[in-house]
C-alpha cells in the first residue's frame, strides 16, 4: 500500500481465476426485497400473533357453522339473556294456566274472607294509614309464576304491586318496578310472571284511593325462586325432561341474546357479514381512491384541479341521503353506499402524498431516465404512500362494520333474524348493565379484528421499509 | 395473547363505570328541595315547532300550550271535565251555551271574552290558516263545508251573544264535544295579537299573549324554555309552582336519566327500557302510567295482496302469543295485552267502554292457526309468498317484528321480511301500500272510543291497508248520529267487533310508561290527552 | 405572487361551482327519494294537503321548484323549515352553528394536539411499550361506538358528581366552558385516534431520511431536528385529513349533541333527514359544502407553505 496516496496503483490489483475460489466469495444468499420483507415479518412476534388471530378468525367464520351447528335464529323465551354457561341444570316445573290461577284465587276468597265487599270509598276520603297487610303467597311459587293475595283495604280503589330484586330493599321507598295496577275486590290477588328468573325477589303492595292518594307500602314479601323451566320449553332442550326432575340444558358458551338465541352461533353468522363488508368496502374504496388520487397527484395541474372538485362534492354529500337514495330508488345494497362515499378519504390522502413525493429527487431522477407515469406511480410513488394508506384501510374496517349496523337499523342492511357484529353490538348495549356479555363478545371480536389488522399493518410497513433494513 | 391485552383495556374502561355504579346507590338522589322559588325542572324531547294554538300538533307544543293557555274546559286529575274559562254551561244535543268567567284574564290583564273564542275557532277552520288539527272542529256546524271552501269561515256555528256568553251550534250531536273544548285547538286567541304579528305569532316568547296558569318567559331555540306562574290567571291561588323550566332538550332517554340522577331535573316522564335496571339500583320510586296509545298490526287489503285472504289473517292472529310478548319480550312491566282496538282506559256510556263491551283476551291457538293456514293455502293456490312487514326504525318496533317473525316461522312456516324504515320513508311506503303488514300505533285525539274505532272507516287516513267494510262504515255512521250514549256505544262496539272478527287489524298491546319523580314532588297529573304531564296542580312538599 | 393570486381566484370560482353542483345533486336526490316533507301521521284532508303543497311550491314540477330554489340560493336564502314553520333555515344556522363551532373547535384542537403528540411519540418509540399502549388506546377509540363512550362517560360523571358533591363537570346542557369539556372529549376521540396513527405512520417515513441524518450529523439538538425537519415533513397527511374534519366536526355531531343535550346544528340535520325537511337539508348541505370547500382550499395552500417544492399548478410537467 502506498504511503503517499490513498489511491491504489493498478499494479496492486490481481485478476482472480474464474470461477472464483470459495474463500474469495463475499456474498450472502441473494434475496429479493419481497423475500427480505417476508423474513422480517416472520421474525416479528406481534405480526405472527396478529396473523394467527386472523387465521383463527377465518376458520371461525368459514368452518364455524360446521364446528358449532346451532341455528343462530332459534329463539327460546325461557332462556333470555343468559350468561355464558356449559349445561346448567334446572328443575322442570308446572305452569299455571290462567284458569287454574283464577280458580285457586276464588277458592281462597270463599275460604278466607266473608262475602262482603270493602265499603265503597267516599269521594275525597283520604286513604286509611295502615298499609295493605298480610301479603302472602298462594300455592308454590316458581319462575313461571308467583301468585300473591292480600287483604282488601277499606277505601282502596286499586292496588299497585311492586317487585324489587332481593335480598333487601335499598330503602323503604324503593319498591322496585310497578308490575300492575289491580282493581279493588274483596280478595285482591295478582299473578306475576314478568321476566321472572331465579333469585330472591321482594314484593310489596301500595293501595290508592280514587283521588290517587297512596297508602304506605306493605311489608315486603320475600320470595326465593330456584331455576326452573316449563315442560314444553324443557322438552326442546332435553328430550328426557319429566315434570319435577332436574335436567341439564344445552350449552351456550357465550350465553344467549335477548331472544334466547345462541350468541356464539350468531357471532359466527355475523362474522361472515361483518368481515366481508368490513374488508370489502375499505379495499374497494382504497382502489378507487388510489386511482383517482394517484391520477390527480401525478398529473397535477388541470387534472388535479377538476378531479379534486369532484371529490369535494362527494365529500360534502350527506351520507344518509345517498344511502337511502341508492337503496330505495336503485335497490343497491348498503355496501355500494359505503364504497360510493368512502373512497374520498384515501383519494385525498394519496393525492397529498404524491404531490409531495413527485418533487423529491428520486422521482425526478426516475423521470429524467424516461419513466412513464404508470411506472412512476407503481414503482416509486405508491410504495412510499403505503404507510399512510394502511392506516386509512385499517381504520375503515371498524367504520364499515358500524356503518353497516347503523344502516341495518334504518332498513338498509342485514334483515332480521340475520345478525352482523355491528347489529349484535347495538342490540347488546341496551342490556349492558344486566347482561354485559351481549355487548362484550361482539365488541371483543370487532376490536380484536381491528387491532390485529393494525398490528399486521404496522409490521408490514416496517418490513417493507428499506431504511429499516437490518435495524430491528 | 395480544387480543387479550386489547380487551383488558376495554374491560378496565367498562369496569370503571360499573364500579361507580355499584357503589353509587347508597347515596341515591336524596336532594333536599331548595328553599327558593318552587321551580319544576324537566327535559323535553323536542323543540316546539311553534306555539300558535291554531297550528300546534306535536306533543311538546301541546304540553307547553296546555300550561300557558286554557280553553273553555280543562281535564281534571281523574280525566273528568272541569270548568276552565267557562264557569258553567247549558246544552241541548245540538247547542251549547257557555258562560265565561268574569275574572278570566289574558296575561296582559285584558279580559278573556267570547269574541276571542269565536275568532280563534274561525281561524282554525279557515283553509287559509292551513291547520292540520282543523278536523277536531268537525262537530261544529258548517266546519267541514268551510274547510272545503264551500262556505266562508264566519258561517261557523259559534257566536258571541255578549262579552261573556258563547253559543255553539253543532252539525250533529257529538257526545265528546265538551271534552274537545279543553284541547289547545279550541283555545281562545287575541285577534289584535294575531294581526300584529301575523305568521310570526307564537314563534318566540315575546310574540304570544296567553291566558293559562303559566306564561312563557324565555324561549332559547333548541336549548331551553322557561315558564313563570301567571298572576293574572283566574285560579292562580291553586297554582303552587312558581315556574317550570326545561333543563335541556333531547330525545336521548339515557341523558334524561342522567340529568335526573344528577339532580338537574325533578322528574323523568318516561324511563327507557334500558334504564329500568339503573333506576332499580338507584332506588327510585317508579310509577306506571297507561299512556293511552295502542299498538296494532294492519293488513294490506289492496288488490293483489295475499293478506286480503281472511284465513291467512286469521292464522296469523291465532299464532301470536301476546301474553309471552308482554311477559318476556316487550320489557316494560305492567304492559297490558290489548283486548280490542279501544284500550282499557277509554270511558264508555257510564263506566269504561272495555268493561261495558268486554272482549276475550287474545289466546294463542296453534292448531286452529294451522287449520286456517291450510284453508288459506288452498284458497291462494298452494304456497304463500314471503310477507313484507313494514315498521319504523325504533328498537322496540324492530324487536316486536322480530319476535312475530320467529313465532310465525317456527309455528306456521310463514316467512316474513322485516323492512324497517325511517319516519317519512315508512309513511310514504305505507301510504303507497307497499307492504303486507305494517305495525302502527295510535293515540287518542279526543275522549271517546270513536277516536280508535274510526280507524276501521274505509276512508280514514290512518287505515293504511285500505280495509273497507260496508257493515263497519254503516255502524260508524249510526254511532255518529246517535244521541243516546248506551246505543251509541253499542254501535261503536259493533263496528269494532265486525272489524276485528274480520281480522282487519290485530291490536297487540296498550302503551305503558314507567316514570319517576322526586319524592317531594306531588300532584303531577298524567293525561292520555295533552297536556301530559300536567303540572298545573303540582307542588313540592318537604 | 401574481400566479398564486390567480390560482387562488380560480379555486374560489371553482368552489362556487362545486357548491352549485353539490346543491343540484342534493336537490335531485331529495326529489328522487319517495315521500315528501308534508306527509304526516295524522289525517290530512285533500284540501289542506293541496293548500300546503301550493304554499311550498311542491305542486309544481321539480324543474320549476329547482328554479325557485336557485333564486333563493342566489340571494343566500334557503327558505323556511317545513318542520319549524316559523323559522328560516338561515335562523337555524345562525342560532346553532356558533354552538357547534365552539364545541367543534375545542374538539378539533384536542384531537390535533393529542393526535400529533401521541403519533410522534409512538413513531419515535416505535415498537416499544409506549407505542403499543398508544395503539390499544387508539383501537378503543375506534372500535367502541361513539354513543357508547358518550353514555358511559356521562353515567360515570353523574355518579362522580353525586358522590363528591362537586359539579365541575356537568352531565350535560350548554353554557359555561365546563359544559364543553366532556362532549369535546367524546367528539375528539375518533379524529384523534386516526390522526395519531396517521402521524405515526408518516413520521416513520421521514425519521430516517437523509436530511435528518445530515441534521443529526451537524449536531443539531433532537428537539430542533424533530420540529424543523421531521414534523414539518411528516405533517402533510395530517393536514389533508384535518381540513375536512374541521368542517365536519364544527358543524355538529348528532350523537354527542343528543346525549349531552347541546343545542347544536347536528341534531337539526339528522332530524331534517328523518322528516325529509327539504329546505333544512339543502340549506345545511350547502352551508357545510361551502365551509368544506374553503377548508380544502386552505389545506392546499398550506401544502405550499409546509413544503415549498409542492406546486399545485403542475408547472413541473
Amino acid at each position: 500500500m502506498s504511503t503517499t496516496s490513498n489511491t491504489p496503483a493498478p499494479s496492486e490489483f490481481e485478476r482472480l481465476p474464474w470461477p472464483r475460489p470459495p474463500e474469495a466469495r463475499r456474498e450472502r444468499p441473494s434475496r429479493s426485497a419481497w423475500q427480505d420483507a417476508w423474513l422480517r415479518l416472520k421474525r416479528d412476534a406481534w405480526a405472527v400473533g396478529s396473523a394467527s388471530f386472523l387465521g383463527a378468525l377465518a376458520v371461525f367464520t368459514l368452518a364455524g357453522p360446521l364446528l358449532w351447528p346451532i341455528d343462530p335464529a332459534a329463539p327460546s323465551l325461557a332462556r333470555l339473556s343468559e350468561l355464558p354457561s356449559l349445561g346448567r341444570q334446572v328443575r322442570v316445573v308446572a305452569k299455571d294456566t290462567p284458569e287454574t290461577a283464577a280458580r285457586a284465587a276464588t277458592e281462597t276468597v270463599s275460604r278466607d274472607t266473608p262475602e262482603t265487599a270493602p265499603p265503597a270509598p267516599a269521594p275525597g276520603e283520604t286513604l286509611a294509614a295502615p298499609p295493605p297487610a298480610h301479603l302472602r303467597l298462594l300455592g308454590a311459587p316458581n319462575v313461571l309464576g308467583v301468585r300473591l293475595v292480600w287483604q282488601a283495604l277499606p277505601g282502596a280503589a286499586s292496588y299497585t304491586v311492586y317487585r324489587a330484586p332481593g335480598p333487601a330493599l335499598l330503602h323503604a321507598q324503593a319498591l322496585g318496578v310497578p308490575l300492575a295496577e289491580v282493581p279493588a275486590s274483596p280478595q285482591p290477588h295478582y299473578q306475576d310472571s314478568f321476566e321472572l328468573g331465579p333469585g330472591p325477589w321482594l314484593y310489596s303492595v301500595v293501595a290508592q284511593n280514587s283521588d290517587g292518594d297512596e297508602s304506605p307500602p306493605s311489608q315486603p314479601l320475600k320470595v326465593d325462586l330456584e331455576p326452573g323451566m316449563a315442560l314444553g320449553d324443557a322438552l326442546s332442550e332435553n328430550a328426557e325432561a319429566r315434570l319435577g326432575e332436574l335436567i341439564s340444558l344445552k350449552a351456550h358458551p357465550m350465553g344467549t341474546d335477548s331472544f334466547g338465541r345462541d350468541l356464539l352461533a350468531r357471532l359466527i353468522q355475523g362474522a361472515r357479514i361483518s368481515l366481508s363488508i368490513g374488508l370489502l368496502a375499505p379495499l374497494l374504496a382504497l382502489f378507487i381512491g388510489l386511482g383517482v388520487g394517484g391520477a390527480a397527484g401525478l398529473f397535477g395541474g388541470k387534472v388535479d384541479l377538476w378531479v379534486m372538485r369532484v371529490t369535494d362534492v362527494f365529500l360534502a354529500l350527506p351520507f344518509l341521503l345517498v344511502a337511502i337514495l341508492l337503496q330505495v330508488t336503485l335497490g343497491l345494497p348498503p355496501l355500494t353506499a359505503l364504497v360510493a362515499l368512502s373512497w374520498v378519504g384515501p383519494a385525498r390522502l394519496v393525492r397529498g402524498q404524491i404531490l409531495q413525493l413527485r418533487e423529491q429527487e428520486f422521482v425526478q431522477a426516475s423521470r429524467l431516465l424516461g419513466a412513464g407515469p404508470v411506472h412512476l406511480l407503481l414503482q416509486h410513488l405508491l410504495p412510499n404512500t403505503l404507510g399512510v394508506l394502511l392506516v386509512a384501510v385499517t381504520f375503515a374496517i371498524p367504520q364499515a362494520i358500524f356503518t353497516e349496523a347503523f344502516l341495518s337499523f334504518i332498513g338498509l342492511g342485514v334483515e332480521p333474524p340475520a345478525a352482523s357484529w355491528g347489529t349484535l353490538c347495538n342490540d347488546g348495549i341496551r342490556t349492558f348493565l344486566t347482561s354485559p356479555h351481549e355487548f362484550l363478545f361482539p365488541a371483543l371480536f370487532i376490536s380484536g379484528t381491528v387491532l390485529s389488522f393494525n398490528l399486521l399493518g404496522d409490521a408490514l410497513r416496517d418490513a417493507l421499509d428499506p431504511k429499516l433494513r437490518g435495524r430491528s | 395473547m395480544m387480543n387479550l391485552r386489547g380487551t383488558g383495556s376495554t374491560f378496565l374502561f367498562i369496569g370503571m363505570t360499573l364500579g361507580f355504579l355499584s357503589e353509587g346507590f347508597l347515596s341515591a338522589a336524596e336532594k333536599a328541595p331548595s328553599s327558593g322559588p318552587a321551580i319544576l325542572r324537566m327535559v323535553v324531547a323536542s323543540e316546539p315547532p311553534q306555539l300558535n294554538s291554531l297550528l300546534a300538533t306535536d306533543q311538546t307544543s301541546n304540553f307547553v300550550l296546555g300550561h300557558i293557555g286554557e280553553g273553555l274546559t280543562r281535564i281534571g286529575a281523574r280525566g273528568q271535565i272541569e270548568p276552565g274559562v267557562a264557569e258553567s254551561w247549558k246544552s241541548t244535543p245540538l247547542r251549547f251555551t257557555f258562560r265565561l268567567r268574569e275574572n278570566a284574564r289574558w296575561n296582559d290583564g285584558k279580559r278573556v271574552t267570547a269574541p276571542d273564542f269565536v275568532h280563534a275557532w274561525r281561524a282554525v277552520v279557515d283553509p287559509a290558516t292551513q291547520s292540520t288539527t282543523a278536523f277536531l272542529m268537525a262537530p261544529l256546524k258548517n266546519a267541514e263545508a268551510i274547510s272545503k271552501k264551500l262556505l266562508p269561515p264566519d258561517s261557523l256555528g259559534v257566536r258571541a251573544l255578549d262579552e261573556r256568553t258563547l253559543e255553539v251550534e253543532l252539525e250533529r250531536p257529538c257526545a265528546y264535544f265538551l271534552g274537545l273544548t279543553a284541547a289547545s285547538t279550541y283555545f281562545p286567541i287575541r285577534e289584535d295579537a294575531l294581526k300584529k304579528w301575523g305568521t310570526r305569532y307564537g314563534s318566540d316568547a315575546e310574540l304570544l299573549i296567553t291566558n293559562g296558569p303559566f306564561t312563557l318567559t324565555t324561549w332559547v331555540h333548541g336549548a331551553s324554555l322557561a315558564l313563570k306562574k301567571n298572576p293574572q290567571y283566574w285560579n292562580a291561588s291553586q297554582v303552587r309552582l312558581d315556574g317550570i323550566e326545561t333543563a335541556a332538550i333531547t330525545t336521548d332517554l339515557g341523558a334524561k336519566f342522567n340529568f335526573f340522577k344528577a339532580g338537574k331535573t325533578d322528574l323523568i316522564e318516561q324511563l327507557g327500557r334500558e334504564n329500568l335496571p339503573l333506576a332499580l339500583r338507584e332506588g327510585f320510586r317508579m310509577r306506571a302510567f297507561n299512556d293511552g296509545g295502542i299498538y296494532f298490526l294492519q293488513f294490506n287489503f289492496r288488490e293483489g295482496r295475499v293478506t286480503r285472504n281472511f284465513h291467512l289473517r286469521k292464522a296469523i292472529s291465532l299464532a301470536l302469543d301476546l301474553e309471552a310478548y308482554v311477559q318476556r319480550v316487550n320489557g316494560i312491566p305492567g304492559t297490558p295485552v290489548a283486548h280490542g282496538l279501544v284500550p282499557s282506559w277509554v270511558p264508555g256510556a257510564s263506566g269504561q267502554f272495555r268493561e261495558e263491551f268486554p272482549r276475550p283476551a287474545p289466546r294463542q291457538d296453534l292448531s286452529e292457526a294451522k287449520r286456517h293456514l291450510e284453508l288459506a293455502r288452498a284458497e291462494l293456490g298452494g304456497s304463500i309468498p314471503t310477507l313484507h312487514w313494514l315498521t319504523t326504525d325504533s328498537a322496540l318496533a324492530v324487536r316486536e317484528a322480530e319476535h312475530v317473525q320467529t313465532v310465525l316461522d317456527r309455528a306456521l312456516g310463514l316467512k316474513i321480511r322485516i323492512d324497517s324504515q325511517i319516519f317519512k320513508q315508512r309513511l310514504a311506503k305505507s301510504k303507497a301500500g307497499q307492504f303486507d303488514l305494517v305495525s302502527a300505533t295510535w293515540g287518542p285525539d279526543y275522549l271517546d272510543p270513536l277516536t280508535f274505532v274510526e280507524l276501521l272507516k274505509s276512508d280514514h287516513g290512518a287505515n293504511r291497508g285500505k280495509y273497507s267494510s260496508p257493515a263497519v262504515d254503516e255502524a260508524l255512521r249510526e254511532a255518529q248520529s246517535e244521541t243516546q250514549a248506551p246505543r251509541r256505544m253499542a254501535a261503536l262496539a259493533r263496528a269494532e267487533k265486525l272489524g276485528l272478527d274480520d281480522v282487519a287489524f290485530i291490536p297487540t298491546i296498550e302503551k305503558n310508561i314507567i316514570w319517576v319523580t322526586r319524592p317531594e314532588l306531588k300532584g303531577v297529573i298524567r293525561h292520555q290527552l295533552s297536556p301530559d304531564p300536567d303540572f298545573s296542580r303540582a307542588r313540592f312538599e318537604p | 405572487m401574481n400566479g398564486f393570486f390567480r390560482y387562488f381566484l380560480k379555486r374560489l370560482a371553482l368552489g362556487v361551482l362545486t357548491v352549485f353542483v353539490l346543491a343540484t345533486a342534493t336537490f335531485t336526490a331529495l326529489h328522487l327519494i319517495p315521500g315528501d316533507p308534508l306527509l304526516s301521521e295524522k289525517e290530512q284532508t285533500p284540501e289542506l294537503r293541496a293548500s300546503l303543497m301550493k304554499q311550498y311550491h311542491l305542486d309544481q314540477p321539480p324543474l320549476v321548484q329547482y328554479g325557485y330554489f336557485l333564486k333563493d340560493l342566489s340571494r343566500g336564502e334557503f327558505g323556511i323549515s317545513f318542520t319549524q314553520p316559523n323559522r328560516k333555515v338561515n335562523d337555524i344556522i345562525r342560532d346553532h352553528f356558533p354552538v357547534s363551532a365552539t364545541l367543534g373547535l375545542l374538539a378539533i384542537s384536542l384531537a390535533a394536539t393529542g393526535g400529533i403528540l401521541l403519533g410522534s411519540f409512538s413513531a419515535l418509540r416505535r415498537g416499544q411499550a409506549l407505542d403499543r399502549a398508544t395503539l390499544f388506546w387508539v383501537i378503543l377509540g375506534v372500535s367502541v361506538p361513539n354513543f357508547v363512550i358518550a353514555a358511559c362517560l356521562q353515567l360515570a360523571i353523574s355518579e362522580f358528581n353525586q358522590k363528591t358533591g362537586t359539579e365541575w363537570l356537568p352531565v350535560g346542557g350548554w353554557g359555561s366552558f365546563h359544559h364543553r369539556i366532556l362532549p369535546a372529549i367524546v367528539l375528539a376521540l375518533g379524529t384523534q385516534a386516526f390522526l395519531t396513527r396517521l402521524m405515526r405512520s408518516s413520521l416513520l417515513e421521514v425519521v430516517h431520511q437523509d436530511y435528518v441524518r445530515t441534521a443529526r450529523a451537524k449536531g443539531l439538538s433532537p428537539l430542533r431536528i424533530f420540529f424543523v425537519h421531521q414534523l414539518k415533513n411528516a405533517v402533510l397527511p395530517v393536514l389533508t385529513y384535518l381540513g375536512p374534519s374541521i368542517a365536519s366536526v364544527t358543524t355538529g355531531g348528532f350523537v354527542v349533541e343528543s346525549v349531552f343535550a347541546i343545542p347544536g346544528l347536528g341534531r337539526y340535520f339528522v332530524q331534517a333527514i328523518q322528516q325529509l325537511d327539504y329546505t333544512v337539508i339543502l340549506g345545511l348541505t350547502v352551508f357545510y359544502g361551502s365551509f368544506l370547500v374553503l377548508m380544502v382550499l386552505a389545506v392546499d395552500l398550506l401544502y405550499g407553505l409546509v413544503d415549498p417544492r409542492i406546486s399545485l399548478e403542475g408547472r413541473t410537467r
